[in-house]
Formats: structure tokens, sequence, C-alpha cells
């Protein structure tokens, strides 16, 4: 069942942004840019790019190496998330079919060419969001993310909601496998089931608020949830956001990939 | 549906992102206002909760397909727009890092797509203005149908028209809609029957809910949220302005419909008053050298070395001005494209395995000097 499998992974990847590593050492705020930066530069290479964007997978490559990162673990997660962009990306040759490019004698139209740029775009946006939580503990995101100036209230949300998803998901797991042992085969687990089922949830849901509220209360909570941990950004951290930036601009602006294509023929 | 990050552009993106952060800011303002500290808690385990129940699968009747819970409009009954929007925000947030659904640059679009509809559109407009008077299940259901139809559609057409604006996808716009509108209708009646099935078990069981949470979250009058929407669609407007302007470097979407007036995919050069502006604009922000930058090192190569090869081989980057002849990649560059991108490619596995192994190695040394190190 794929329910409990999504919540291992949940919790897989929690585990992983624990490690200790150079990467994991890095202060998150460094990381939250560093990927954003990272997002945005290949976002804007143009519909028809492919070579440009193959140099980008050096940073997946290095993030997984120096970060000890399973490679599988986040392939399949990136594989099973697809869907969306595939299936909108697949129109592409459809509708544009003039013949773009000959490789070998054999005519590729645009559309194609389009819808690779798509894949690989795809490919490495996600794997930077996974990798990004893989590298960095969900609170030291919050927290760089507070230090960026998100509002505060927000911020409390998200901490909130993290630590209580797991509790939640594991209340859901019991009810659901109480559902699944009482209903044979497609019977109870039509809609009406359903709605009481999630009108329990949500109702357990609001009577546990209300007794961590008093617990909160209790333990002197005065609006903001406080973070002991002290992040400070060191020579490490500007140096991986200095190197980061230049290496995107180069990958951005040189065509690495044909100067090196064309080294090689003369060679050959 | 989730937008994905290789369908946008940077400049839809981040106008999105722009005006999701505004939207987050303005609504913690709004509840900084008048904080109810119980909320706070209440939030986080709603947000949860929303989560928690997307994870359990039913079967939709009639289809034997399996659906799952939205849940933006639960939250916006129980909560009020604000906290709810932050929820459904922090909610999509984290789904975006743990479970990669769509993407850190999409995210944007997504908490607009999903929050801002349901929040600001169909709840302060259509819902409420239904339950105001005696609520009774009939018009619950009712209420929520509406209100989620609404929103669904219009966070549906707004996926269409951040892909058409950003022009990754060739999908035409009527296809597209067509493609999208009628699954979100089928979406909607399933959620709209689940939220209010929702709605009417917890006015059964804890009919003090409804009420109590409606008078602390104390929603500023009517008409001032008549007001927020105002503003979000000038927003919207605005931002959909700017970003025709940055839309896309290829002649598509908006481009391509300039490029129909003027026969040219450039506006006339004589730009005066708000066009002018938001050129000087963007050519003073495009820190990214995609629009302007490149395009003029493409025409520069062109005029002064009539270098064939180079200009064909940037080409294939921005289309130059005569759009229609398509760029003519000789089977020499592209060979020389492909040969570099299977060494860059080997280059960067070589990398990492690399690394890898001397990591591996280092693993299996004496384990006091790591223990020291770390």
């Amino acid at each position: 069942m794929d329910f409990d499998k999504e919540y291992f992974n949940l919790g897989l990847l929690d585990t992983l942004s624990y490690k200790d590593t150079v990467i994991h050492r890095l202060d998150p705020r460094t990381k939250v840019i560093a990927t954003f930066a990272f997002i945005v530069t290949v976002v804007s290479f143009p519909k028809y790019e492919i070579a440009g964007l193959i140099p980008f997978f050096l940073f997946p490559a290095l993030i997984f190496s120096l970060g000890d990162i399973p490679v599988w673990f986040i392939l399949k997660k990136v594989l099973v998330v697809s869907v969306f962009a595939v299936f909108i990306g697949i129109f592409n040759p459809l509708f544009d079919t003039r013949v773009m490019v000959n490789l070998f004698g054999i005519p590729v139209s645009g559309g194609w060419v389009s819808f690779f740029s798509i894949l690989l775009k795809f490919f490495l946006t996600i794997c930077s969001a996974l990798l990004l939580i893989s590298t960095t503990s969900f609170p030291g995101i919050c927290h760089a993310l507070r230090k960026l100036g998100i509002p505060e209230i927000f911020i409390s949300q998200l901490l909130f909601l993290y630590r209580y998803i797991f509790v939640l998901i594991e209340e859901t797991l019991r009810m659901v496998r109480a559902r699944d042992l009482r209903s044979f085969g497609k019977r109870g687990q039509g809609m009406s089931i359903f709605i009481n089922l999630i009108g329990t949830l949500f109702v357990k849901t609001i009577e546990r608020a209300e007794r961590i509220y008093h617990a909160m209360l209790s333990r002197g909570f005065s609006g903001t949830i406080h973070h002991i941990k002290r992040d400070h950004l060191r020579k490490a951290d500007f140096a991986c956001l200095s190197v980061t930036g230049v290496f995107l601009i180069l990958f951005r602006t040189y065509d690495l990939v044909n100067l090196i294509g064309r080294q090689a023929e003369r060679m050959f | 549906m989730h937008m994905s990050d290789a369908l946008l552009s940077p400049a839809v993106g981040i106008t999105f992102w722009a005006g999701t952060l505004g939207t987050i800011a303005y609504c913690s303002k709004k509840m900084k206002e008048n904080l109810d500290e119980k909320l706070i808690p209440l939030m986080g385990v709603t947000g949860a909760f929303i989560f928690a129940a997307q994870m359990v699968n039913f079967t939709i009747p009639g289809t034997g397909s399996s659906g799952h819970l939205g849940g933006g409009m639960i939250l916006t009954i129980i909560l009020g727009p604000y906290a709810a929007f932050i929820v459904m925000a922090s909610v999509l947030t984290i789904q975006a890092l743990f479970f990669a659904d769509g993407g850190l640059l999409a995210l944007g679009c997504n908490i607009w797509n999903l929050g801002i509809y349901p929040c600001f559109i169909g709840y302060p407009l259509i819902y409420k203005p239904i339950v105001q008077k005696g609520m009774n299940s009939k018009k619950i259901l009712v209420a929520s149908l509406l209100a989620i139809f609404v929103g669904l559609q219009l966070g549906a057409f707004s996926v269409v028209l951040e892909t058409l604006f950003s022009g990754r996808s060739e999908l035409p716009f009527g296809t597209f809609v067509l493609l999208m509108q009628p699954i979100h209708l089928a979406i909607g009646v399933v959620e709209g029957f689940i939220t209010a099935g929702v709605i009417n078990f917890v006015k059964a069981s804890m009919p003090e809910l409804l009420e109590s949470i409606a008078e602390t979250k104390a929603l500023s009058p009517e008409i001032k949220v008549r007001k927020i929407v105002l503003a979000f669609l000038v927003i919207a407007i605005i931002t959909g302005g700017i970003v025709s302007w940055f839309a896309s470097s290829n002649p598509d979407g908006l481009e391509w419909s300039i490029e129909r007036v003027y026969g040219k995919p450039e506006l006339p050069e004589h730009e005066t008053g708000i066009v002018a502006l938001l050129r000087a604009v963007q050519e003073r922000t495009a820190f990214l050298p995609d629009y302007t930058f490149k395009k003029k090192e493409t025409h520069k190569e062109q005029e002064t070395a009539g270098k064939e090869e180079m200009a064909s081989a940037k080409g294939e980057e921005a289309p130059d001005s005569d759009a229609n002849a398509w760029p003519n990649v000789e089977a020499g560059t592209s060979v020389s494209g492909i040969l570099g991108s299977i060494m860059m490619f080997g280059l960067v596995f070589l990398i990492g395995f690399g690394i890898k192994a001397i990591r591996k190695k280092g693993a299996h040394a004496p384990n006091g000097t790591s223990y020291l190190k770390g």
C-alpha cells in the first residue's frame, strides 16, 4: 500500500537531512539561496535548449556525492512526480512538427527537442528541491526563511505543521487500517465511509489542537516558537555561494558543450 | 493539478512568487492585528490534517477510480480566509519539498492557484453569502459545491495562463482549456460533496466550532473582503502585463500575437509611456541574460563576423528576428553538440563517482580521525 510507503519516505528524507557532511554543515540560508538561483537559471533557458542544460548536471552530481545521498531513492521520487510535466510536454511533438535538426539523417521535429528540454529541466529542478530537503533539516530551512524575511506566523505554521504531520499520519494510518479490515473489496471504500472517516479525523484533530494549546500555555507560550541552535554564516558559506554564482553564470552564458564538442571533433 | 518548474519561465515563476509572498505577508499582518493565540496550534494541526486526509483514498462512485481530498475549502470554512491561506501555503510548501510536487519555483504559482481562489474568492463571495442566513445541510452542500467549482475552475485556468505565458509548452490555448477545465469540473464535484459532508459532520458533532471560530477569527466586514478581491484582480492584471513583457524569448504566446500584428516579433522602436518604462525596467532587471543581452550578442555576431556556424549554433537558443525561418542547425554543429553533451555527462559522472569513491575510502579509514573531525 503506497500510503505506508509515502510515510516511510517522509521519514527517510528527514533522517537523511540530519547527516553530517560538508553539504549538511553549510548554513541553511546558503542552500536555500543557491537552490533557488540554480532553479531560476535552469528554467531561464529557452524552449529549444538541450546542450546548455547538460553542464548543470554537475550540481546534483556534486551534492549527491558530497552529501552522501542515495541516488536511486531520489531518482525514484523524481520519476513518481514526473506525471504533470510529461503529460503537458508530450503535446509538444504533436503540435510542433516542423523539422528542426537532422540527426545523422533522421529528421527531429522541434516538438521533440522542446519536449526533451522540458524533461531535462524537470529532472534538474525537481532533483534540486529534493536534494535541498535531504541535505537540510526542515526546521533549518524554516529558520533560514525566517532570517530571509518571511513572516513569523508562516514560519511557526510550517514548524507546527511539520511537527504534527507525523503524529496525525500515524493516527490516520490506524484508522485506514481499521477501515480496510472491515471492508470487502470495494465495499466500504466509498465516499460516505470516507466522509465519516475524515470527519472523525477532523474532530479528533481539533480536540488535539485544544490539548496542545493548553499544554503550550502551561509552558509559557507567548506567540512565537524559539530556536536554540544559532546558525551563522561562515567562510565556507560565502565560498560556496560565490562559487555557485560564478558557475551558474558561466554555464548560462557560455555554450560549453559545443566548445568541448568542437575541440573533440578537431582532435579525432 | 500542480504546476511544474520545467514548464515555467523565470519571469512567470518569480511574478507569481511575488504575488504569493505579498499575500502571505498581508495575511500574517491581518492575523497579527487580532491574534488569537489559540489559532496557532489549530492552524498547525489542521494543516497536518489536510496532509493525513490526502493520503486516504476512496473510490469515486460510478467510475471505480480513486481520489483524494484537496481540502482548501474545509480549511477556509473553519479557519477563515487569512489563516486558511497561510495553512494552504504551508501544506504546499511541504509537499513541494518532501514530495517534489511541482518544484520550488512553481511553488509560488501553486500556492496562488490553490490558495487565493478558494480563500479570497470562493469563500467570501460564494460560500459565505449563501450560508450566512441560517445553515442547513442542503445550503452547505450547494454553497460548497459552487464555491469549490469556481475556485477550481479559476485555479485550472491560471495553470493554463501560466503555462502559456511561459511559452515552454506548444499546447494551443483552446486545447489546453478544454483539457483542464472539464477535468477540474469532475474533481470539483467530488471535492464539493466531500467538503459538504465533512462540514455537516463537524456541524453535527461540534456545532460550536463553526460558530465560535467564525466569531473569534473576527474577519473584517464583507466590504473589505470585496476590496481585497479587487486588489488581487488589479495586482493580477498588472503582473500579467509585466509578465507579458518578460514572457518568453521565443516567438510564441503573446509575442506571437504581437508578431501577427506587427509582422515582427518585437514592437516598433518608438515606444512611449508605460511601455517604454516597462522596457527600461526589464532591461535593468534582466539579470538573466536570456532576453536582451543574448539576443544582442547574436545580432552582433551575425553582423560583424558573419560566421555561419556560430550564428546557427546560437540560433538554437534565441531564434533571430526572422522568426519564420527555423534555425538552420547544420549537421556539423549538432554532431559537435551531441559529442560535447556526452563528454560533459561523462565528466559529471566521473566527478560524482570519484568523490563517492574517495568518501568511501575515507569511511574505511580508522574511525578515530572522522570522529575527531566531527
